[in-house]
């Protein structure tokens, strides 16, 4: 469970985060929906413990991002915006690193890619370079290193982007899979389809700040618009960064 | 310290799979330092031989009439070879370029000298000539010369005349350029070639751990491993710095190696690179891999792309090679800030070794300290530089 509490960040004269309050339950999955440079991949990069915040704080599992940041990351999956690879390794040597990185030896870890690879169909490509995958191939094996220590939260920034149709179908089955094993998963998009599909809960951020919270439904219904979009746009007041 | 190997583990090993980090750790140095190191002794070497009393071949026509001075020739290393040509036929060999200079001895030449008249040589030489004829003929005249006022010393003792006083002005000329010292200058080379190959060696590495991993995307995920930042970033350090010892200690053996084809005892140089010496220059010169590998990487973390990165390091690298390439010129006394300034007390420690001299303790000791210590802080401030948030970019 990830609780969060008015977080706040400033990048020089920006204000890009303010006093963000929302809480990301165990076996559901929250979506961060708001349009670009809102704020999301902030939100979440201080959840990572990837940037402190000015003030605030933030929960997961119980443990502080402030005072034991090191907790947190052991009790955390994170597919970055930017999920590169190594490209001299295989996809198994790249997750196999994160898994002695997170302190499991070598044979618990190459048992567990097993798993994983099975769970995600990467096993054909499992141990050839990563050089040229392509971008669903990439995903899956980052996708495979972000879970290889069997992490409590997932937190997923923008994770469909560049995939294709059944890249992402995939990708929601095991998210609705791994929902169903009781984590909880945090994940941002500005694709609105997307969140609707896939959500539980909804946090809506504009401007840095929590515009709107509460299911699809519940969202539809405060709005008083038949679709999400609209709702959306009718709580963000504005079309402006939407797909 | 289990992330920190596991990091070094991966970095070692996936680096070993990338063809340009490998050419430039494991061929770069090993290749081009060797080829470098023997082409200058090479030519340094063959610059002394001019000078260098290198056996001089002497048609001599006439040998038969001045046994004596033949004798005093071959002493000097001028070997005599004796023909029958007349004065004709040695201007003809001379300008047809078949020799370059002849002695001619008349054949008055012994009665002359028992009577202690003036006996005349002719030399024979194309002074317009540019393949040596002058300096052999200088070198011919110099020894009949010295001989000539050799046996009119003699006869003026015999005759009761103090020599002495018949030398006015005596000129003493002092070469102090003999080949040794050349080859010795030359060998600085090598001193500068090793740190240069080391710090080459893990150049690569460090872009590849820093800017390479920023510009892949890798990084952000991997700052979210559970384990301090400064773990990382050390693991990374470890690796670059091993990087750096493996090209110096290839280095080194092939310029060992390629030294056993240079001519360097032909002008009695005692410089040598046995298996002992080494090993004695790549310990000296090993703790400069930490602070070598700790100033790459500090650098690197400044840069946003690997283009960046490589115009900075590469500059980086010269900041403390180039300087070397001059100190040879100076004379250096080890005090002790040389000796606790790191690339340039290494150099001066190996030089000595070469030299065949066995370094003080003390300096052994300041020399590698003083590197570990401020490799030590420049790790201390790259795990400082990837504490801070801007290094996500």
């Amino acid at each position: 469970m990830i609780v969060v509490k008015n977080l706040s960040k400033q990048f020089g004269k920006v204000q890009a985060v303010r006093d963000v309050t929302f809480t990301a339950p165990d076996g559901r999955i929250t979506g961060l929906l708001g349009p670009n440079g809102a704020g999301k991949s902030t939100t979440l990069r201080m959840l990572c413990t990837l940037l402190r915040p000015d003030s605030g704080d933030a929960l997961v599992d119980g443990q502080s991002i402030l005072s034991d940041p090191i907790a947190v990351r052991r009790r955390m999956g994170v597919l970055s915006h930017a999920s590169g690879l190594y490209p001299q390794l295989t996809a198994r040597e790249n997750i196999v690193y994160f898994a002695e990185l997170h302190g499991l030896d070598r044979r618990t870890a190459n048992t567990k890619v097993d798993e994983l690879a099975a769970l995600l169909e990467l096993t054909e490509f499992l141990d050839r370079k990563t050089k040229g995958f392509s971008q669903g191939q990439r995903l899956k094996t980052a996708l495979a290193r972000s879970l290889v220590h069997s992490p409590r939260n997932l937190i997923l920034d923008e994770p469909t982007n560049g995939l294709d149709v059944m890249a992402v179908r995939n990708l929601r089955a095991l998210l609705h899979r791994l929902r169903g094993q009781g984590h909880c998963i945090l994940f941002s998009s500005h694709v609105m389809q997307e969140v609707a599909l896939l959500c539980d809960e909804v946090i809506v951020i504009a401007e840095g700040r929590v515009a709107a919270a509460g299911t699809v439904e519940a969202l539809r219904a405060e709005a008083g618009e038949p679709t999400l979009e609209d709702a959306f746009v009718k709580l963000i007041g504005t079309a402006e960064g939407l797909n | 310290m289990r992330g920190i190997l596991t990091v070094f583990r991966k970095e070692f090993f996936e680096n070993l799979r990338d063809r340009r980090i490998l050419l430039s750790a494991l061929v770069f140095g090993p290749v081009i330092g060797p080829l470098m190191l023997t082409a200058v002794l090479q030519l340094s070497v063959s610059m002394g031989e001019a000078t260098f009393q290198k056996q001089l071949v002497l048609p001599v026509v006439g040998a038969e009439h001045a046994p004596n001075l033949m004798a005093m020739l071959e002493s000097q290393n001028i070997k005599v070879e004796p023909r029958k040509l007349d004065e004709r036929q040695i201007r003809d060999a001379i300008t047809s370029r078949e020799i370059k200079v002849a002695l001619l001895v008349p054949a008055d030449f012994a009665d002359r000298w028992a009577r202690s008249e003036p006996a005349p040589v002719q030399i024979f030489v194309d002074n317009s000539d540019q393949f040596g004829g002058e300096a052999s003929a200088t070198r011919v005249s110099r020894a009949i010369n010295a001989y000539s006022r050799q046996v009119s010393q003699t006869r003026l003792v015999l005759r009761g005349v103090d020599p002495i006083s018949t030398t006015a002005v005596v000129i003493h000329e002092i070469d102090v350029s003999t080949p040794m010292s050349r080859a010795i200058f030359a060998l600085g080379m090598l001193s500068y070639l090793t740190i240069f190959a080391m710090l080459f060696g893990g150049m690569y590495l460090a872009i590849d751990a820093t800017a390479g991993e920023r510009e892949r995307g890798s990084l952000e995920s991997l700052l979210t491993a559970p384990m301090p930042r400064t773990h990382l970033i050390y693991g990374k350090i470890a690796a670059t710095a091993s990087y750096m010892l493996i090209s110096m200690a290839l280095t080194l053996s092939a310029c060992a190696i390629a030294l056993q084809y240079v001519r360097l005892e032909e002008f009695g140089m005692s410089v040598s690179m046995d298996a002992m010496t080494t090993l004695k220059l790549f310990a000296v010169a090993a703790p400069l891999s930490l602070f070598g590998a700790g100033l790459l990487t500090v650098v690197a973390s400044f840069t946003r792309s690997f283009r960046e990165a490589q115009s900075y390091l590469t500059f980086a690298i010269s900041v403390p090679t180039l300087p070397l390439v001059f100190v040879g010129l100076i004379q250096l006394e080890p005090t002790p800030l040389v000796m606790s300034t790191p690339s340039l007390s290494q150099h001066f420690l190996m030089m000595q070794i070469l030299r065949g001299e066995m370094p003080g303790a003390t300096d052994l000791l300041l020399s590698a300290s003083a590197s570990l210590l401020v490799g030590a802080i420049l790790c201390w401030i790259a795990g400082r530089l990837y504490e801070r948030e801007a290094i996500l970019g």
